[in-house]
């Protein structure tokens, strides 16, 4: 009886070994995973795109370089100049779909335009498309957009958590009742896409709400900031967006207005936006979904195995290393290799995966706190949990104050208030479908569970 | 030798006015067009459809529109890419609301809408000219832009102000695939082509020219200014319209007013400077040199220094030779592609004793 139980321990063990063995060798058939890049490096908004596909090309470098890949899976890239113009940047996704040995995996345009366009085409290639932080906030619903994947944080649950740090800031969201918040914004669809989630927050918590526009560049704000000085508000909400950032700071100092009075949207808290704006820029707010900073494990990985040893990484300027825009790419980065990870857990280890096994790999994305320290990626990256009816997965946001230097964290992840959110995001996703005839995934969907799709959303779709 | 004419008679004005008066000419048109249509579907694959083709031929058709205006009428203007959105939001509204329209009636009456505001635009150069009205076309510019991201309206309230075109069904057929978007842009394009080289041939062309060479003697022969001037804004805009709502509908499928943006204006403007103004060959050339000589800079340099040279370098090499590249074809020949292919015919013709 010992002896047998030995024996069958030891077929065990051979068994063991034999799978080790194999897995061993699978990696030596060097398979690949294509990943495109649709960046940007020339043009008046080269500063972002240098910067995140820099950071995000130096850490499939690094996951290269440091473990030989995902499971043995060497990443490989191609970059195409998009100049972020949505022409170009069709042309770029046309050329780069087809290319490596399964095709383009996963999209990244950083440019909500750009997204825009490719809705439609990455739905009918069945080619996922991560639009981080950017692109179509309704995207959120994965019932009607399969195939996108706002990631992290949209728009408007930005917004929602903006509200909250000033509720916070203010004692309490009951403070707010009164209170008058000035909305500048960019001339734009970007600018004007959250009028109406601040509306309906005024509504809830008592507040008053005015919206100023910025006509597009926005290098000529004498008359707004002149209008607000007029209005007087508690605080100001600075959607802006490039040149528009600066000069807003600027003409606030001018204007005497408090720079940490001001809290700005993502796209104007990167070093870009605040170090020509000098010394008003000291004290200003603005929301990010991650910090600056290289104290990351996995940015000091960067380093090591990237720049280590006197090699060049994909940054000309070193000294960007650890920036707003750098940690956004290794960010997206981390998501990437992570959906890479979790797809490959499913149809295959060491194995070139289809763009559509990747996207299940998004779909099912669930990255904690413990894994996230695995990553080195603590405080940089917040859990995230995506699923077939959420897209976003996380909806948190920090808040960062620019202290004339760098930027330092002043609050926690704070959660986006999804009850307004939510119903906004599905109603207006029903809306697409309607005009575009699309049918919302219900029950189990290209191998999610996506559960029951609402009465109330099916009325909607159906035309009533 | 190629071009010869020896033993081409007319017999009759019908043969002697006819549009290509050169039985080559004819048929170098007809093989074009039998490439175009039956040769480039068989051999062409998703990325040249989309990716090339259509956008070269809508923004050839743009070209052509503002060619109309500015290099057979003179009239120099800088909103082309405002009547574009004109047409694009105009399309969109026309399907959407009302029902059961079909979409090429539907880019008719943007086309025409678009012309109602080309016109409206137009009313200035009655009084200015030349640079000055360029000024004033930038109005338009300015405007459209502006009232498509102020009136929700337009974009039917979409909260981030993007349409998303809806599918283009000829007699109950969807017209979804590149294959068939294509050719949906070839005919309209090529139609329209047609009809504009019939038209400046025949006499509201002879007007808009005479208009462009001295408007004071053009009067003084009886050519009504206010008719004409604003025919030729309204003509043009209604290229324009179409050309837009073809940019939505069979090329991008989404369209936010900043697509249009003045950067698009000044690139059809390029367009007509380096193809050749007052040239419907001239429009096309440009369009190709415009859009397609950067993305062929971008494949070649993958091709030759990919991975190589830093992406960022390479980039910004490819906005330096294409700089240099229209400097070059400027000082060649200021008056455009098209010149130069006049003069190599030209030649041809004289061949081998060309003088």
């Amino acid at each position: 009886m010992k002896r047998e139980s030995f024996k069958s321990c030891r077929i065990g063990l051979a068994l063991v070994a034999a799978v080790a063995l194999a897995g061993a060798f699978v990696p030596t058939q060097a398979a690949e995973q294509f990943i495109p890049m649709l960046s940007y490096r020339v043009g008046p908004y080269a500063p972002g795109g240098s910067g995140f596909f820099g950071g995000y090309i130096d850490y499939l470098d690094m996951i290269n370089k440091r473990d030989g890949g995902v499971n043995g899976v060497k990443l490989t890239w191609e970059e195409c100049e998009t100049e972020y113009k949505n022409d170009r940047g069709v042309e770029c996704y046309e050329r780069l779909k087809g290319k490596g040995p399964t095709g383009g995996t996963v999209f990244t345009p950083l440019s909500t335009g750009i997204t825009y366009s490719l809705i439609e085409r990455a739905t009918a290639d069945k080619i996922p498309v991560i639009s981080m932080g950017y692109g179509r906030t309704d995207a959120s619903d994965g019932r009607i957009f399969p195939y996108i994947f706002p990631l992290v944080t949209n728009y408007w649950s930005q917004n929602t958590a903006k509200i909250k740090f000033i509720g916070m800031r203010e004692g309490g969201m009951d403070k707010l009742k009164g209170k008058k918040i000035a909305n500048l914004y960019h001339g734009s669809a970007y600018g004007k896409e959250t009028i109406p989630v601040l509306d309906i927050q005024a509504k809830k918590y008592g507040f008053e709400v005015k919206h100023i526009e910025v006509p597009h560049p926005g290098n000529e704000q004498q008359s707004q900031w002149l209008e607000i000085r007029r209005y007087k508000p508690d605080w100001v909400i600075l959607r802006g967006w490039g040149v528009m950032n600066p000069t807003a700071l600027k003409t606030a100092q001018k204007v005497g207005f408090p720079a940490d009075r001001i809290v700005g949207v993502w796209w104007s808290g990167a070093e870009e936006d605040v170090i020509p704006a000098g010394d008003a820029a000291k004290g200003f707010i603005s929301a990010a979904f991650h910090p600056s900073g290289r104290d990351f494990p996995v940015i000091q990985d960067i380093l090591k195995h990237v720049y280590g040893g006197g090699n060049r990484g994909n940054m000309t300027d070193q000294s960007r290393i650890g920036q707003q825009y750098f940690n956004r790419g290794v960010i997206q980065g981390i998501l990437t290799v992570e959906a890479i990870r979790t797809a490959q857990e499913k149809f295959g280890r060491g194995k070139s995966l289809t763009p559509e096994q990747v996207r299940w790999g998004i779909e099912n994305l669930n990255i904690d706190e413990k894994r996230i320290r695995q990553l080195g990626a603590f405080g940089l990256l917040q859990p995230l949990k995506v699923s077939c009816q959420d897209h976003e997965g996380g909806g948190a946001v920090k808040f960062q104050q620019w202290d004339g230097e760098r930027w330092k964290v002043i609050s926690d992840w704070i959660p986006s208030d999804q009850s307004i959110v939510r119903p906004m995001i599905e109603e207006s996703a029903a809306r697409y479908a309607k005009e575009k005839g699309i049918k919302p995934r219900e029950g189990t969907s290209l191998g999610s569970d996506c559960g029951n799709y609402p009465e109330h959303l099916k009325k909607i779709v159906s035309g009533g | 030798m190629i071009y010869r004419e020896a033993g081409q008679f007319k017999t009759s004005y019908v043969a002697d006015q006819q549009i290509f008066p050169i039985r080559q000419d004819r048929l170098g048109m007809a093989l074009i067009l039998a490439f175009a249509y039956i040769v480039v579907p068989v051999i062409g694959n998703d990325y040249w459809f989309t990716a090339i083709l259509i956008p070269f031929l809508i923004l050839s058709l743009a070209a052509l529109g503002l060619n109309i205006l500015t290099g057979y009428a003179g009239q120099l203007s800088l909103g082309t890419a405002g009547f574009m959105a004109v047409g694009a939001f105009a399309a969109y509204n026309f399907i959407l609301r009302v029902p059961d329209m079909p979409f090429l009636v539907a880019f008719v009456l943007a086309g025409l809408a678009a012309a109602l505001v080309g016109i409206l635009f137009g009313l200035p150069s009655l009084r200015i000219k030349g640079f000055y009205l360029a000024v004033a076309t930038l109005a338009a510019q300015f405007f459209i832009e502006w009232a498509l991201i102020k009136f929700g309206w337009f974009t039917n309230y979409s909260p981030s102000g993007v349409i998303d075109a809806q599918t283009m069904i000829l007699f109950g057929i969807a017209l979804d695939t590149p294959l068939e978007k294509y050719l949906l842009t070839l005919s309209i394009v090529s139609v329209l082509a047609l009809a504009a080289k019939n038209l400046m041939r025949c006499e509201t062309g002879r007007a808009f020219m005479a208009i462009r060479d001295m408007d004071v003697a053009a009067e003084v022969i009886g050519i009504p200014m206010l008719k004409t001037k604003l025919l030729a804004f309204a003509i043009s805009s209604f290229y324009c319209g179409i050309a837009g709502a073809l940019y939505a509908y069979a090329y991008l499928g989404t369209v936010e007013p900043q697509a249009f943006d003045l950067t698009r204006s000044f690139q059809v403007l390029f367009m007509i400077i380096i193809g050749g103004m007052g040239s419907i060959l001239g429009s096309f050339l440009g369009a190709a040199f415009i859009t397609l000589l950067p993305i062929l800079l971008n494949v070649v340099a993958h091709a030759w220094f990919g991975g190589a040279v830093r992406m960022a370098v390479l980039s910004n090499l490819e906005l330096v030779i294409f700089g240099g590249l229209i400097i070059f074809f400027l000082a060649v020949e200021p008056h455009g592609l098209a010149r130069l292919w006049q003069i190599a015919k030209e030649k041809l013709r004289l061949w081998p004793f060309p003088h």
